[in-house]
């Protein structure tokens, strides 16, 4: 595991004094040539970048209203500055949102600002150079894009935005990150960010179907590519074989199946994540939803519906329809694209769903919320319902749930710690420190109420979860995902 | 002596005040042709454009999410811009002829503006030397910010308080400026901390389209402020974006 200093946990964080470059070695792998062509990018650092970036910048901000106007707005109050888990879990003071869009902001007020070009040092203005750029390198992808520093920011400025902008202008100079750029190439290439082939999906859905079978004696169906199903189901890939994903897939499968509803999973479009909006790509996010698109009219759906997945969950509810829209083509009776979340909440308020909460009176839960459900996403018709949908679904559930601290939880909520392109293992020592705010708050409910399992929607909560939290002396296991209650607790009808 | 310096103070504030509107009216152009191709409002969001004005104006009159955000730094910084509000407020009797109503009325208030934005600005200060993050971030620029504004909310106090200028003429003053006129000008009293604070406020006028306090009119540009919760009801579409739709093969 990663070496460093082991910071107490609290139940709310403790606010670090600052220690320059503490994070400074830490870098993503670079992304290679082959990895970088299909995506349209440049394979190595173009000629000339220091201008390109520049310009890119300058087509950005025009192309992005975000982007220009967080760049000009910044009071520097430091409202921010406590509020990143990177910087409560790292001390160093460039994972301080502010700081970090300063890195990008620095070069726009050398080149897009009179007094960036008349008085630098007066308004901390940079030239684009190298060291510029591997700062940027380092630090930009040491942002989950996690959006707590936007809802704390009295101008909402969003740091998410920033570095994605960051991100983009690498990425167009050449400079890529390895682990998200090849993800959206294994989508182009296998329609899923594992790159498996369509057999290995087939061969996974059968042998689910059989373990359910084996283990409810009801034949609850994982269908793949079944033309005129009722519903698309888009569930992040990780849901097809990581622990404890596919135990939250098999849920999905049993609510479809008890409420009588026929759908289908699809090899073109095996994908609800899309890794497109982590590198800021317009362009390749809307290259990777225009294959839900195109899925949902091959095989001739009538809803489409996103699986538990954080980011996939704010690209499908916030940008869909923009990228990839419109879908009247579907039944407009149902939201497009409807969360799993809001079909179980739903079916239940209905009476379809009727659960034996005692099935997971061995577990004592709470809730962790996922960022991009939390803050760049909704759910059902209440402003709330991202928060109130879940734990309706939990509680209806099982008999012992608790809430961890207030200010960690809803849309205050502490970022696993690994999202926006950060799920990578050269980057496992700033994505446990990141997640010593969540830590603490979930130690602080196992202490107190005896919690023994965290539930969250999200493929990359449960990944980084499952991974770092032996570090901190919790079980991997303590991990799960709603539709896993669910499953637990669903009573199915025997039928076929 | 003084007719020279009202002539250059004339000059100036034409100047200043031409930069300011030109400048602010620039960015505002920018941003409000710089389009927003996808839906960012922080969410929990609201799913109606009144509701939108709604949020729009809890932050801009209480600070809302800075309340959230930072007990201090809400404190200080609301107590600064009140202050601010009003003596700009106060400010509009030296510029109309009569005093609108609820400027007069506002006056007994007023009096108070500047300590509150003296004090919200020390407060504001002290934080950015004494808290080890905010000094971290804080540039020369902001530093001399602070300077500026305490400079000018300071001499307007000792104007008020202690030097008492001939505010009668300074009045006569911006009202013969405001008609554009050079035979209107008159001239301005011989009084150094009142040159000061003049001279400071169009410093601050001058800066202010090049500066931060493009705040002002950036945060309702602020996308993740000012958008509606309505994605999957309403297909949302830049004209850049909307473009590629063609590209599509379904
Ligand atoms: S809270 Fe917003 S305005 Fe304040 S320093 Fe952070 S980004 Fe800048
Ligand atoms: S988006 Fe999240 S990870 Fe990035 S700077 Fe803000 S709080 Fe930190």
């Amino acid at each position: 595991m990663v070496d460093f200093e082991k910071p107490e946990l609290r139940e709310t964080p403790v606010v670090p004094s600052i220690k320059p470059g503490v994070m400074s070695h830490l870098a993503s792998h670079v992304a290679k040539p082959k990895i970088q062509e299909p995506l349209g990018y440049p394979g190595e650092l173009v000629d000339n970048w220091e201008q390109a970036a520049v310009d890119k910048l300058g087509e950005l901000k025009g192309k992005y209203r975000s982007l220009q106007v967080f760049l000009d707005s910044c009071v520097f109050c430091g409202a921010c500055t406590d509020k990143c888990h990177y910087f409560l879990g790292s001390a160093d003071p460039k994972n301080m949102p502010v700081a970090r869009q300063e890195l990008l902001r620095s070069v726009y007020r050398r080149y897009y600002t009179l007094p960036g070009k008349w008085f630098p040092k007066l308004v901390g203005a940079r030239d684009m150079n190298r060291e510029v750029l591997d700062e940027w390198y380092s630090y930009f992808y040491q942002c989950s894009e996690c959006r707590r520093c936007a809802v704390f920011c009295p101008l909402g400025i969003d740091t998410a935005e920033i570095a994605m902008a960051a991100r983009e202008i690498m990425d167009s100079v050449g400079r890529g990150q390895k682990y998200s750029n090849e993800v959206i190439g294994k989508v182009f290439k296998f329609g899923n960010n594992l790159g498996l082939a369509v057999r290995a999906v087939a061969d996974t859905l059968a042998s689910l179907e059989e373990d359910v079978e084996e283990e409810t004696g009801v034949k609850v169906r994982f269908p793949l590519d079944e033309e005129g199903a009722e519903v698309l189901l888009m569930a992040p890939s990780a849901d097809f074989f990581a622990e404890p994903h596919v135990d939250g897939l098999i849920g999905y499968g049993k609510v479809f199946h008890q409420a009588g509803i026929s759908w289908t999973f699809s090899s073109h479009a095996a994908e609800g994540g899309n890794f497109g909006l982590f590198i800021g790509s317009y362009d390749n996010m809307r290259r990777v939803a225009v294959r839900v698109r195109e899925a949902a009219l091959d095989l001739g759906v009538k809803r489409i519906v996103f699986g538990e997945c954080g980011h996939a969950w704010r690209v499908a509810y916030s940008f869909l329809n923009t990228l990839a829209g419109p879908f009247d083509f579907l039944d407009p009776r149902y939201p497009v694209p409807q969360h799993i979340c809001e079909v179980t909440y739903d079916l239940m308020k209905r009476g379809v769903l009727k659960f034996d909460k005692s099935q997971n009176d061995h577990m004592v839960l709470t809730f962790h919320d996922s960022c991009n459900v939390a803050r760049a996403s909704g759910m059902g018709d209440l402003a709330d319902g991202q928060f109130t949908i879940p734990r309706e679904i939990i509680k209806a559930t099982c008999n012992h749930f608790v809430e961890m601290s207030p200010s960690t939880i809803r849309g205050a909520t502490f970022c696993c710690g690994a999202g926006g392109g950060t799920l990578t293992d050269e980057l496992m020592e700033i994505r446990t420190r990141g997640a010593v705010p969540r830590m603490g708050a979930l130690q602080h409910v196992t202490d107190k109420h005896g919690v023994t399992h965290m539930v969250s929607i999200c493929a990359i909560c449960k990944s980084q979860f499952s991974k770092i939290m032996p570090y901190f002396d919790f079980d991997a296991e303590m991990s799960m995902g709603v539709h896993q209650l669910v499953s637990n607790a669903i009573i199915l009808d025997k039928r076929d | 002596m003084m007719v020279f310096v009202t002539g250059l103070f004339a000059f100036l504030f034409y100047a200043a005040t031409a930069i300011l509107l030109a400048g602010v009216a620039s960015k505002i152009t920018q941003y409000w042709r710089t389009p927003s191709p996808l839906k960012i409002p922080t969410t929990p969001a609201p799913k109606t454009r009144s509701a939108v004005v709604f949020r729009m104006g809890r932050e801009l009159v209480f600070f809302e999410t800075l309340y959230r955000s930072d007990k201090w730094t809400w404190f200080f910084g609301w107590m600064f811009h009140l202050g601010l509000f009003l003596v700009l407020a106060r400010h509009l009797r030296y510029f109309t002829e009569p005093v609108w109503g609820w400027v007069a009325q506002l006056q007994p208030l007023g009096k108070y503006g500047a300590f509150a934005m003296v004090g919200g600005l020390i407060g504001l200060w002290a934080r950015r030397l004494l808290v080890d993050r905010v000094r971290y971030i804080s540039r020369p620029s902001d530093h001399l910010m602070l300077a500026l504004l305490v400079g000018i909310a300071g001499s307007g106090l000792i104007i008020s308080y202690i030097t008492y200028t001939d505010i009668v003429a300074v009045k006569a003053f911006f009202l013969g400026l405001m008609r554009i006129d050079w035979g209107y000008l008159q001239t301005l009293p011989a009084d150094i901390v009142l040159i000061a604070h003049l001279m400071l406020a169009i410093a601050l006028m001058a800066v202010f389209p090049f500066s931060k306090l493009l705040h002002a009119p950036g945060i309702f540009f602020s996308p993740t402020l000012n958008q509606v919760d309505d994605a999957r009801e309403r297909r949302h579409l830049a004209p850049w974006a909307s473009k590629l739709d063609a590209s599509r093969k379904k």
